[in-house]
């Protein structure tokens, strides 16, 4: 398809407004941010009206030779789709999250987010194998200058060791790439997908990429660079790190890991099974007893993460589909939880469970919007996060049905640590009267809140409008994957009759009784 | 071959003899007020020389057809692609060299001399297809640049750091020369194309002596670990404009030197250097990472830093490929950008009396103050690190690329492993830019020739760069032909 060129647009517009916003006034950076990032907004909105349900498998295709040893490709399936929709949904919230927290060295500020989001565009968009490692790692400098210049006290160790961490998951990743074009002279990750490479290499090259993907998700035990990262971030850098960044972890899975090397993924399922659901016990756990509202959000991040990686590796649709939507949901749901953080930090300055208390007294609107965030977080039907959840967990279900139920544990540990959070801050005494004299919630933050709440509904009442452009991706997916399948623990096998084994033992203590 | 078709060959040469010896001339007569003429007048001889070796890189000339005094001499596209290099960055070490000197008590006329002298006697290394030839040219580019590097009489450090090069750098000489004789005694010859193919089959103990010897003496010169130990003390105390053009100018000469003699003189025995190389450049890469984490002057972190850089370019040399070879000259063009970038950054740092300002704390919020300066001192610095979307990526994307097509998997993975190493000191730099709070140690502007050095590097180094990487590859790729036709 040879049309507008959409995509490249859309990168364009938050490059463009980058350097503008570069060398413009702290009041103009901040305009330019939001209306290109509107503007973003708008054409993400139009890409998702003119994807064609049932068309073509890659669409907005764009090709254009540049460079040497790989081009600038873009197209997108509806995988790509819906986090595309995602990353420019959140970045205009992100803007007005930041628009009064920020007040230091905002042209910075704005340019290193509109750079961000061109990286998170294209990262989805790519259909060249090594333009989407240069915008996947490129990543790695905006956010670092994010977390090192406005986080918080620790914020050099925090930027330091998410650098660090995620830089070295990904060199070797590199290295994985380059042989695989050497092996197959193509750089088009299309064509890599439907690539049958020989089942030895797989092995490698599957953990080059895993030790790439699972930093970023994070999964357990390289997840510790994201409790650190969070809590040191400035609101609109967590809201972006959890939304967006995370889920480029799973992306990678769905769109690497899993088609190119189906005979290793399921060779691997239960190493990643064992990993997931020691993530989700685990960091539910450490979540329960957290002093500190991002850090507690940040773990349950990490145990909704590995729900996720559950369902990609059940190896069926019912787990495609779910973790792809628990992606989409925790985007919503853990971006809104960090804005619902970031709102009482504006005012009082400290993320301390501790210093709130009873704040549904004097914030009776934020706690309504907090304890909507809260329970779709547990999970709750009717919410975006239940609807990821339970196919997740019926995937995986039919792969192993011991994984599920130690996961399924993860949900009752969520509903706990969520609801304890939610009583302490909201609810009970208000012991502190700094915490008792907060204002409720600005226009501005009202602005920021209400289309999360909408759009959190939205999925958990309709997913349909979600699931139904990923529906043929997830499918061409299985049946790639449906060769390599590792066969589940829970077989539906036909049962006897029940009626007549009924009469036949009737028969016989009859027979007996005589 | 005739005498007449020599000469035009080694035209470049010729001229920048001419004019250097003018230009000594003009000096004798005119003195130190003549440096700045002297200096424009050095940049436009080496401008022209430049276009007198273009066209053997665009026409892709090599083998007989640009041998020159009986195969002493190469003026194939290889030289040229290194020659364009050299040229360039000695121009530009030329360029920033005066506002420097003058600050520092006086600019003398013989700096832009004795740089071109250099730039001529790297021209000959890079040319050199005779060992004799190569001695020569190495000679003639080393002493400059140990007068070069004392030129700051002012300054205790800068002759302390002239008499450590001379030292070191006469005993690398001898133990290169060594070398020679043995190769020379073995393979029956000095020339190259002798050597190649007289050293055939398996090595006899005595010429692999000589080669092992060759490559120590090469190694010091690109300061390559275990010879690198003159690097940071030299590129410490040499005024910073001589550091400038030692970390750019003859690191491309002494590279392209070593890349020759193994792949086209040695060609034969790639199996015998591969290990030497793939050792050194680990050893390179880990050394230079790890030695730089603790440096708090910015010059030696930039040697640190060149050490590292060298380590990746020789795991191009250890794939012994023509890919590995082309990726190398890349690696060498990016690097030489990167290089001025940092260094005119460095060169703008000053304090209030005017003073250079070294020490890595008193950089710290430097992104306040001077913006500018700070944003293309971070972008070198992660250039450097190698982090895309910036063009250093670049460099070492196509070298790791050469190494695992020429089935170096493992090397390529510790390399790149290990290069997360080193990314933690260009972090460091950047962390003391942009999240500490300001010393406002540094004032002073960036003038005029500066800004453009510095902003015209930060745009090739900046995403922008990628869109040169097809032309810059099919040159690098012509110029790597030339190199392995004659083998």
């Amino acid at each position: 398809m040879t049309g507008f060129p959409i995509l490249s647009l859309m990168l364009a517009v938050p490059a463009v407004a980058a350097v503008a916003a570069l060398f413009a006034s702290a009041g103009a950076a901040r305009t330019i941010a939001l209306v290109a990032t509107l503007i973003d907004l708008a054409l993400g909105l139009d890409l998702w009206a003119n994807y064609q349900i049932g068309g073509p498998q890659w669409q907005f295709v764009e090709h254009a030779q540049l460079f040497s040893g790989f081009s600038w490709a873009l197209g997108i399936d509806g995988i790509a789709l819906v986090l595309i929709v995602l990353s420019v949904f959140l970045m205009p919230i992100c803007i007005g999250a930041s628009w009064d927290a920020i007040e230091k060295r905002v042209p910075e500020y704005m340019a290193a987010f509109l750079f961000m989001e061109t990286l998170m565009i294209g990262v989805f968009a790519a259909q060249d194998l090594f333009l989407f490692y240069i915008l996947f790692e490129a990543g790695l400098i905006p956010m670092y200058l994010i977390i090192g210049i406005w986080g918080g006290a620790d914020r050099i160790y925090a930027s330091y060791k998410f650098f660090l961490y995620t830089l070295l998951g990904s060199v070797l990743m590199l290295i994985a790439m380059l042989w695989i074009v050497n092996l197959t002279g193509t750089t088009s990750i299309p064509v890599l997908m439907e690539y049958n490479f020989p089942v030895q290499a797989q092995y490698l090259l599957w953990l080059a990429f895993f030790a790439s993907f699972a930093v970023k998700m994070p999964m357990w035990p390289v997840h510790t660079w994201l409790p650190d990262a969070h809590v040191q971030a400035p609101t609109a850098g967590s809201v972006i790190l959890a939304g967006v960044l995370l889920k480029m972890g799973g992306y990678g899975f769905i769109r690497f890991s899993l088609p190119f090397f189906p005979e290793a993924s399921a060779y691997f399922a239960p190493l990643v099974w064992g990993l997931s659901i020691v993530a989700v016990v685990y960091t539910s756990l450490v979540a329960l007893v957290q002093s500190d509202m991002k850090k507690l959000i940040a773990y349950s991040s990490v145990a909704h993460m590995a729900i996720v990686t559950l369902g990609l590796f059940a190896f069926n649709r019912q787990g495609l589909e779910g973790s792809m939507v628990v992606m989409l949901a925790h985007g919503l749901v853990s971006g809104a939880l960090f804005l619902c953080v970031g709102v009482i930090y504006d005012r009082l300055h400290t993320r301390e469970i501790n210093r709130y208390g009873g704040i549904a007294i004097n914030m009776p609107h934020y706690a309504l919007f907090f304890m909507f965030f809260t329970m779709a977080s547990v999970g709750l039907p009717a919410t975006a996060n239940f609807v990821g959840e339970f196919l997740s967990l019926q995937g995986i279900y039919k792969a192993s049905s011991w994984t599920a139920l130690i996961a399924g544990t993860g949900i009752i540990l969520g509903a706990a640590y969520m609801l304890y959070l939610y009583r302490r801050v909201a609810f009970g005494e208000q012991k502190n009267a700094d915490a008792a004299a907060m204002p409720d919630l600005t226009a501005r933050e009202y602005l920021l809140l209400t289309p999360l709440v909408i759009a959190t509904l939205w999925m958990g009442i309709y997913p349909e409008s979600f699931i139904a452009p990923i529906r043929a991706d997830i499918a061409h997916l299985d049946a790639r994957l449906a060769a390599a399948r590792p066969a589940g623990d829970a077989q539906v096998t036909p049962g006897h009759p029940v009626a007549e084994t009924h009469e036949s033992a009737e028969h016989s203590g009859e027979g007996s009784e005589k | 071959m005739n005498w007449a078709s020599s000469l035009r060959l080694v035209a470049a040469e010729e001229f920048l003899s001419v004019a250097g010896l003018v230009l000594l001339l003009v000096c004798a007569w005119a003195g130190d007020k003549s440096a700045r003429l002297v200096t424009w007048l050095a940049v436009a001889a080496l401008a022209v020389a430049g276009v007198l070796v273009a066209p053997a890189l665009f026409g892709g000339v090599f083998g007989a057809e640009a041998s020159a005094f009986y195969g002493q001499y190469a003026a194939d596209s290889f030289s040229s692609f290194a020659k364009l290099l050299i040229y360039g960055a000695a121009g530009v070490s030329l360029l920033v060299a005066p506002g420097f000197f003058e600050r520092q008590g006086g600019y003398r006329a013989e700096y832009p001399v004795l740089a071109l002298f250099a730039a001529l006697g790297m021209g000959l290394m890079v040319s050199a297809t005779d060992m004799l030839t190569l001695y020569v040219g190495l000679e003639m580019n080393s002493l400059a640049a140990y007068v070069l590097a004392a030129m700051s009489r002012s300054d205790d450090r800068s002759p302390e750091a002239g008499l450590k090069y001379f030292v070191l750098g006469s005993l690398a000489s001898g133990i290169l020369l060594f070398g020679i004789s043995l190769t020379y005694g073995f393979a029956g010859s000095t020339s190259f194309d002798a050597i190649h193919t007289a050293l055939v089959g398996k090595m006899s103990t005595g010429s692999l002596f000589g080669l092992v010897f060759i490559l120590v003496g090469l190694s010091f010169k690109i300061s390559a670990v275990p010879f690198h130990m003159w690097t940071p003390d030299v590129y410490e105390g040499a005024p910073t404009p001589v550091t400038t053009f030692f970390a750019t100018a003859p690191k491309v000469a002494a590279l392209a030197l070593t890349m020759r003699v193994t792949l086209f003189a040695f060609g034969m025995q790639a199996a015998a250097w591969q290990q030497i190389i793939v050792a050194i450049s680990l050893l390179s890469i880990v050394v230079g990472a790890l030695g730089a984490i603790g440096q708090g002057n910015i010059k030696r972190l930039m040697a640190y830093s060149s050490i590292n850089n060298v380590g990746f370019m020789l795991i191009g040399l250890a794939a012994a490929t023509p890919g590995g070879a082309a990726s190398m000259l890349v690696y060498l063009s990016i690097y030489v950008v990167m290089s001025i970038g940092g260094f005119v950054a460095i060169l703008s740092l000053r304090d209030a009396e005017g003073n250079s300002v070294e020490k890595i704390a008193d950089l710290a919020g430097l992104s306040r103050s001077k913006p500018g300066l700070a944003f293309v001192l971070a972008m070198v610095m992660f250039s450097l690190a190698g982090i895309p979307p910036l063009f250093g990526f670049w460099g070492k994307f196509v070298v790791f690329q050469s190494a695992v097509a020429a089935g170096l998997v493992p090397l390529a993975t510790v390399g790149i492993a290990a290069s997360v190493i080193g990314a933690f000191y260009y972090l460091k730099v950047v962390k003391v830019l942009y999240f500490d709070e300001p010393a406002d140690k540094v004032v002073g502007s960036v003038d005029g020739v500066h800004a453009v050095l510095l902003y015209g590097s930060a745009i090739v180094i900046s995403p922008i760069g990628y869109l040169f990487t097809g032309w810059l590859g099919g040159l690098a790729q012509s110029a790597a032909a030339a190199l392995f036709h004659a083998a």
